[in-house]
């Protein structure tokens, strides 16, 4: 059997594990691993930054499913993609990013380069590994792989040392998957189905709150099974935002800090929380002692640790979201002597309920006569003129706020966002990962005037490889939502939150050869975007809005969900 | 309260500082640990006394089984066990105390191990409370320096 180099083992396994795309940047201690690539079949998207890289890869992630991959030097190249691994980690997005290392016998020297990267991402990734020997490498890798994508998914790095990237050794044949120290599971048990179903049959008041678990799990047709089935009304983290139909009558869109009045109001006066693939976040929550405190809560979840974390859960169910969803489906279709239409119907009184709060106070905005553009109109618009289709990422702040409150998501993996970690600068290389995955879709990143600048210089990248890739800039030259905090509950004291030098973001468009669009009047938005869409480039948008405009509903921090500011 | 918490993993570089980061990084509390290789060389065991409510407690042995190179992890409390420390203890032994910390070592089946002209070192080996218990009545009488290993527990045989 003719050896293989470490390299050509590498890229022999990842094409195995399914993998067409790399995001990466070179450096001394990938060399030989980018020369190989160099003949590889591969597609390599080199980017700007390696965050860039990270994010890419986790971009490409979230809105295929599939395992992204990242590729990066050692030292600095492996330290400037830490941001981008801690955000995969807080959103369980499966990824795997392999980092260069100096050769085994620098290792613990201080060589040129060193980092000691493994000890750097153990408390964000799922898993890491420094490569120890020729022969663990390939197992590694597959490990690696099995562990990003399977259970909670999450990213796992490989540390690569130079001297085993240029040896020459055999290449393992595929051996069946053992770990006996990981196995996760992910059917649910039969008798917590039961006991939920039951549950569900007892609730009048009932409320799904379905998380990015959903999405992870595939399991949207199952969520809208059950819903429709029972006439249960969902309301979504951010991350869950597309996992059941934005528009669908049963929707009370986000919940939490900046979730509709519906929603926050329904969780408050339900009787049974069905939590999906969430975890209780302090966002979602608000004050803990007043959460959800009339309610059985139901947690499936297939990671154990989520489960009784933050809130006290009745009756937990550890299981892939996909598989508990459908046993429950089953159970309702199977049960004898179960009148569905009867159960739905018992639900319409709640039903009525949650629509007269709606009309209360509707998810809404100011408008008025002045022309200026308000933020909103543009998310709204763009909802419109991409019929909702697009695949949107976001930067992190109010631009990322009112995406989730205005632009009605009506698919899984249609909004990339970074929702744990609230990384700025996530939007623009996720967008590139998303638009390499779907050359033809429409992909817009929406973004505000700071964080659009923390990666710009991916503006480089999507021209290299042709993705057209439109950035919408809701320009308030502030850091808005940090300016919104300080105008709340500072006293206006708006400190190091204005922007007072920012690039003309159409000669900066220009100089990376991408094209520039600005309005000023709301009048002009329409065409904007109309002719950003229509344009076969990389487009930045600067939409000049409205200054200090707030995100409202508002839970001020350490408050009651119920306790909203109200626009 | 006070639980011991045992965890068999994989005796790989890097899986004590797995343990010790999660516990460090969510703000869990660890009194003592004390970790070695078991009868099979792949595998550590791993015995952490930690303090915390039911909740913490139920989240350590969660968090702690998520670590991939965790293959189990038991709660002692939620079943019958033995468990010993043992601690070295150099006393003053000036004439006057030399005959009581012999005596008090005897109490306690502690074995003096080292002797120099002004000092006894001793080991107590026992449950933590009996050697803490030991270590009070020594201390009035001048400990010099102590090293505790740190609790090891393991489950009691079934008796049938």
């Amino acid at each position: 059997m003719k050896k293989v180099t470490g390299a050509e083992a590498i890229i022999k396994c990842l094409k195995e594990e399914g993998v067409s795309t790399i995001f990466g940047y070179p450096g001394g201690a990938i060399t030989d691993l980018y020369d190989a690539l160099m003949d590889a079949d591969l597609k390599n998207i080199i980017v700007r930054h390696e965050q860039g890289a990270v994010h890419a890869a986790d971009g490409y992630a979230r809105v295929t499913g599939d395992v992204g991959v990242a590729l990066l030097t050692s030292g600095p190249g492996a330290t400037n993609g830490v941001t981008g691994i801690a955000t995969a980690y807080c959103d369980s997005i499966p990824i795997v990013v392999l980092t260069g290392q100096v050769p085994r016998a620098l290792i613990g020297n201080d060589a040129f380069q060193e980092v000691d990267i493994v000890g750097i991402t153990r408390p964000c990734t799922k898993h890491n590994y420094l490569v120890g020997s020729a022969e663990e490498l390939v197992p590694t890798l597959r490990e690696a792989f099995h562990i990003a994508r399977s259970g909670r998914p999450g990213p796992v790095l490989v540390d690569l040392p130079k001297d085993i990237i240029t040896a020459k050794f055999d290449y393992p044949a595929k051996k069946a998957m053992t770990m006996p120290s990981y196995q996760p599971n992910t059917d649910p048990h039969p008798r917590q189905v039961e006991k939920a179903c039951k549950a569900i049959m007892r609730a009048k008041c009932p409320v799904l709150y379905v998380g990015g678990g959903v999405i992870l799990a595939n399991a949207q047709d199952d969520l809208i099974e059950l819903t429709r089935k029972l006439g249960i009304p969902v309301t979504m983290t951010l991350m869950g935002l597309g996992a059941f139909p934005g528009t669908d009558p049963l929707s009370m869109g986000m919940l939490g800090m900046h979730g509709s009045f519906c929603a926050n109001m329904a969780v408050a006066e339900c009787d049974l929380l069905i939590a999906v693939g969430a975890r209780f976040d302090d966002r979602v929550t608000g004050k803990l002692s007043d959460f959800a405190t009339k309610a059985k809560v139901i947690h499936i979840d297939v990671d154990p640790t989520s489960i009784s974390k933050n809130v006290r859960v009745d009756i937990p169910i550890v299981a892939d979201c996909r598989n508990a969803l459908k046993a429950i489906n089953i159970w309702f279709d199977t049960q004898p002597g179960i009148n569905i239409e009867e159960e739905k119907a018992c639900h319409q009184p709640w039903f009525e309920t949650i629509q007269k709060w709606t009309e209360q106070h509707p998810m809404t905005w100011h408008d008025d006569e002045s022309g200026i553009i308000k933020p909103q109109y543009v998310i709204e618009k763009l909802n419109e003129l991409t019929g909702g289709d697009a695949i949107i990422t976001t930067e992190v702040g109010q631009n990322q706020m009112w995406t989730a409150q205005f632009f009605k998501f009506n698919k899984a993996r249609h909004l990339v966002t970074s929702g744990g970690l609230g990384t700025m600068g996530f939007g623009l290389p996720a967008a590139i990962g998303a638009q390499c995955a779907f050359p033809e879709k429409t992909v817009i990143d929406i973004a505000g005037d700071g964080s659009i600048q923390m990666n710009i210089q991916e503006l480089a990248t999507a021209r290299q490889y042709n993705l057209p890739i439109k950035v919408a800039i809701l320009n308030n030259n502030y850091l808005g939502m940090v300016r919104q905090w300080q105008e709340l509950f500072y006293n206006r004291r708006y400190f190091a939150t204005p922007m007072e030098v920012l690039p003309d973001f159409i000669d900066l468009a220009k100089a990376y050869g991408a094209v520039g669009l600005r309005a000023t009047k709301k009048s002009e938005v329409e065409p904007v975007i109309k002719e950003a869409l229509s344009t076969r480039n990389v487009v930045l948008m600067d939409f000049r809005i409205a200054r200090e405009e707030n995100v409202y509903p508002m839970v001020p921090a350490g408050k009651a969900t119920t306790e909203m500011l109200l626009v | 309260m006070k639980h011991t918490i045992s965890v068999q993993l994989r005796n790989k570089p890097g899986v004590l500082s797995r343990v010790t980061g999660l516990f460090s990084g969510r703000g869990f509390n660890i009194e003592s640990l004390c970790v070695a290789e078991t009868m099979d060389s792949e595998l550590s065991v791993l015995t952490i006394v930690s303090r915390g409510d039911a909740a913490i407690i139920e989240q350590i042995t969660k968090q702690l089984h998520k670590l991939i190179d965790v293959i189990k992890v038991t709660d002692m409390a939620e079943l019958p066990y033995v468990e010993r420390e043992m601690v070295l203890l150099r006393m003053k032994a000036v004439e006057t105390t030399r005959a009581e910390v012999l005596r008090i070592a005897d109490i306690f089946r502690a074995k003096v191990i080292d002797v120099s002209s002004k000092t006894f070192t001793i080991e107590v080996t026992g449950s933590s409370s009996k050697v803490n218990a030991c270590i009070e009545l020594l201390r009035p009488l001048g400990i010099k320096e102590i090293v505790r290993t740190g609790t090891v527990a393991m489950a009691r045989a079934p008796k049938k």
